[in-house]
C-alpha cells in the first residue's frame, strides 16, 4: 500500500519484520519499515483486541505499539531502524514476566 | 425558579451516588456540579473499595465500610443493568503488604484490635507470612516480610462508577447540572434556595457534598465541616497481561491491564501537582515489592486532593440550626458508594439520621466547655 519517495537516499538496513528479513531505508523508523513491507496491522489492542496500525507517525496517538528488540508496547513510529533490529507485531496486552 | 425534593451540591461520587439514591426512591433530586476548575478527588481515584484499615479506636467506620463493600456487590450489578455501564467491580479480598518484620508484627496488632473492637458480625483477618503470600501471589519480591488479608476488600473503576452514577441519576428523572458553582446558599429550616450557574433551586432538603468546598458551605447551613486537602499520587503503567492475582493497598491491576501504584500522602494546601521525588519513592516501593515491575513502564502520574477531616473521618450530619441540610463528606468515595446511595439516601429522604451514624457528627470538632 505504501511507497517511498523517489528522491529517498538509497542506503538500507536489514531489519527482521514478525521474524522475516527486510531492507528498510537508513534513517526511516521502524513503523514506516513495518508499513513498507507490506503490514496493515502492527498490533491488536490490549482490551478488545481489534486490529490497529500506525496512525499519526509523529508520536502523539500512540497506535504504533510495536515489540521492538524484545521490548513491548515502542512507539514504532518514534524509532529509528538498526541492523538486526527485531520489529514484532504485538498481539493484545503486553507480557510482563514476574 | 426550580422546585425539587433535594438539592445536591457536589457531582462527584458522594454527590453522585446520594442524587441517584434519592432519584431511584423516586425524589426529585437536583444535582449541582461546579466544573473542571474543582479539584475533582472523584477524578483521581485509585479506586479501591478498601475496608481493612479503617476504623481504628472508631468501629462505626469500620462496619460501615464493611456494610458498605458488601452492599457493592449487587450495587455494581444494580447499576449495570440500569445504565448497561460496567464498574469493573472486583471483590476478591485485599492485601496489605509488610515490607519489614516490624511492620507485619505491627500490622497484627492493628488487624488483632480492629476484630476485638468490632461488634458483631465480627471483623475477621488473617496474617500471612511471606510463604503464605506467596501462594496467593507469587509475584513478591524477597523482602516481603508478609501481609494482613481481609475478604472484604475489593475495587472498582472509579471513573465508570462515577459515569454510571450519573447515568442512572438521569434515567430515575434527576436533573444533572454542570458549570454549577454555587452563587448564593439562603437556608431555612425545610427551606433551601440556592442560586448556581445563573439559575435558582428551592427545595426543602439540601446534601451538601461539595468535597473541599464544604468547609465554606456549610457554614452556611449550620453544619460544621472542617475539611482540609491531603494529596495523594498516583503511578499507572503500561497494559499487561493480568499477573496480579490479589489487590493490595499499593499496587493494584486494573481490568484493563494496566497497573496502578499509589498510596502516599502530604501536606501541601490546594496543589495537586505531581512531584518527581514521589513518584520515585512510589515506584521503588513497588519494585521492592512486586520485582518484576523494574520492566513494566509508567506511561502516567498524577495526583489528587483527598477530602480530609481533621480525623479521617466522615462527616455525617443532620443541621440542627436548618432542619433539611445533610452534611456528607469522606476520602473513601469509591468504598462507600453503595452505602451513600442504598442507605445514606434514604436517611436523608426520611428527614433523620440513624443512631449508627451519631459518630460522625461535625460536632466532635466544636470545642469543648471544660465545665
Amino acid at each position: 500500500m505504501f511507497k517511498k519517495l523517489p528522491d529517498a537516499g538509497a542506503a538500507t538496513v536489514t531489519v527482521l519484520i514478525d521474524g522475516k528479513p527486510f531492507q528498510a531505508p537508513q534513517g526511516c523508523t521502524a513503523a514506516a519499515a513495518a508499513l513498507l513491507a507490506g503490514a496493515t496491522s502492527t498490533r491488536t489492542t490490549a482490551v478488545s483486541e481489534a486490529p490497529r496500525a500506525p496512525y499519526c507517525m509523529m508520536g502523539v496517538c500512540f497506535e504504533c505499539l510495536m515489540e521492538i528488540d524484545g521490548a513491548p508496547n515502542q512507539q514504532a513510529c518514534l524509532v529509528p531502524v538498526a541492523d538486526n533490529m527485531r520489529i514484532n507485531r504485538q498481539p493484545g496486552k503486553a507480557e510482563a514476566k514476574p | 425558579m426550580s422546585r425539587y425534593d433535594t438539592i445536591v451540591i457536589g457531582g462527584g461520587l458522594v454527590g453522585s451516588a446520594i442524587a441517584y439514591g434519592l432519584a431511584r426512591r423516586g425524589l426529585k433530586a437536583a444535582l449541582l456540579d461546579e466544573g473542571d476548575v474543582a479539584f475533582r478527588a472523584s477524578r483521581g481515584n485509585f479506586g479501591l473499595v478498601w475496608v481493612q484499615s479503617k476504623g481504628i479506636g472508631v468501629p462505626e467506620y469500620q462496619r460501615w465500610s464493611r456494610l458498605s463493600s458488601e452492599l457493592w456487590d449487587d450495587f455494581a450489578v444494580e447499576l449495570r443493568q440500569e445504565t448497561g455501564i460496567d464498574c469493573a467491580h472486583e471483590h476478591r479480598g485485599g492485601v496489605t503488604i509488610c515490607l519489614t518484620e516490624q511492620d507485619f508484627a505491627q500490622r497484627r496488632q492493628m488487624m488483632e484490635r480492629l476484630r476485638l473492637e468490632s461488634g458483631e458480625p465480627r471483623f475477621e483477618y488473617q496474617m500471612l507470612d511471606h510463604d503464605e503470600l506467596r501462594k496467593l501471589m507469587p509475584e513478591i519480591g524477597p523482602e516481603v516480610a508478609g501481609a494482613s488479608y481481609t475478604r472484604y476488600d475489593g475495587a472498582a473503576n472509579p471513573l465508570y462508577l462515577l459515569r454510571a452514577l450519573h447515568a442512572a441519576l438521569l434515567k430515575r428523572g434527576g436533573h444533572y447540572f454542570a458549570h454549577s458553582k454555587v452563587a448564593t446558599l439562603k437556608a431555612a429550616p425545610h427551606d433551601f434556595t440556592v442560586t448556581a450557574g445563573g439559575a435558582t433551586f428551592s427545595a426543602p432538603r439540601l446534601v451538601l457534598a461539595a468535597g473541599l468546598g464544604n468547609r465554606e458551605l456549610g457554614a452556611q447551613a449550620g453544619l460544621n465541616m472542617p475539611v482540609q486537602p491531603e494529596r495523594g499520587q498516583i503511578l499507572a503503567t503500561e497494559r499487561v497481561k493480568p499477573v496480579l492475582g490479589m489487590l493490595t493497598l499499593l499496587v493494584r491491576q486494573t481490568a484493563e491491564g494496566s497497573v496502578m501504584i499509589g498510596e502516599s500522602h502530604e501536606d501541601v494546601g490546594l496543589n495537586d501537582a505531581t512531584t518527581p521525588d514521589v513518584q520515585q519513592a512510589l515506584a521503588a516501593r513497588a519494585v521492592r515489592t512486586f520485582p518484576f515491575l523494574r520492566d513494566v513502564r509508567v506511561v502516567r502520574h498524577w495526583a489528587a486532593l483527598r477530602v480530609m477531616s481533621p480525623d479521617g473521618l466522615p462527616i455525617y450530619e443532620q443541621s440542627q440550626q436548618y432542619p433539611g441540610a445533610f452534611a456528607a463528606t469522606c476520602h473513601s468515595g469509591v468504598t462507600l458508594a453503595a452505602a451513600h446511595a442504598l442507605r445514606y439516601a434514604g436517611f436523608v429522604a426520611n428527614g433523620a439520621l440513624p443512631a449508627e451514624l451519631a459518630r460522625f457528627t461535625g460536632k466532635r470538632f466544636d470545642v469543648q466547655k471544660a465545665a
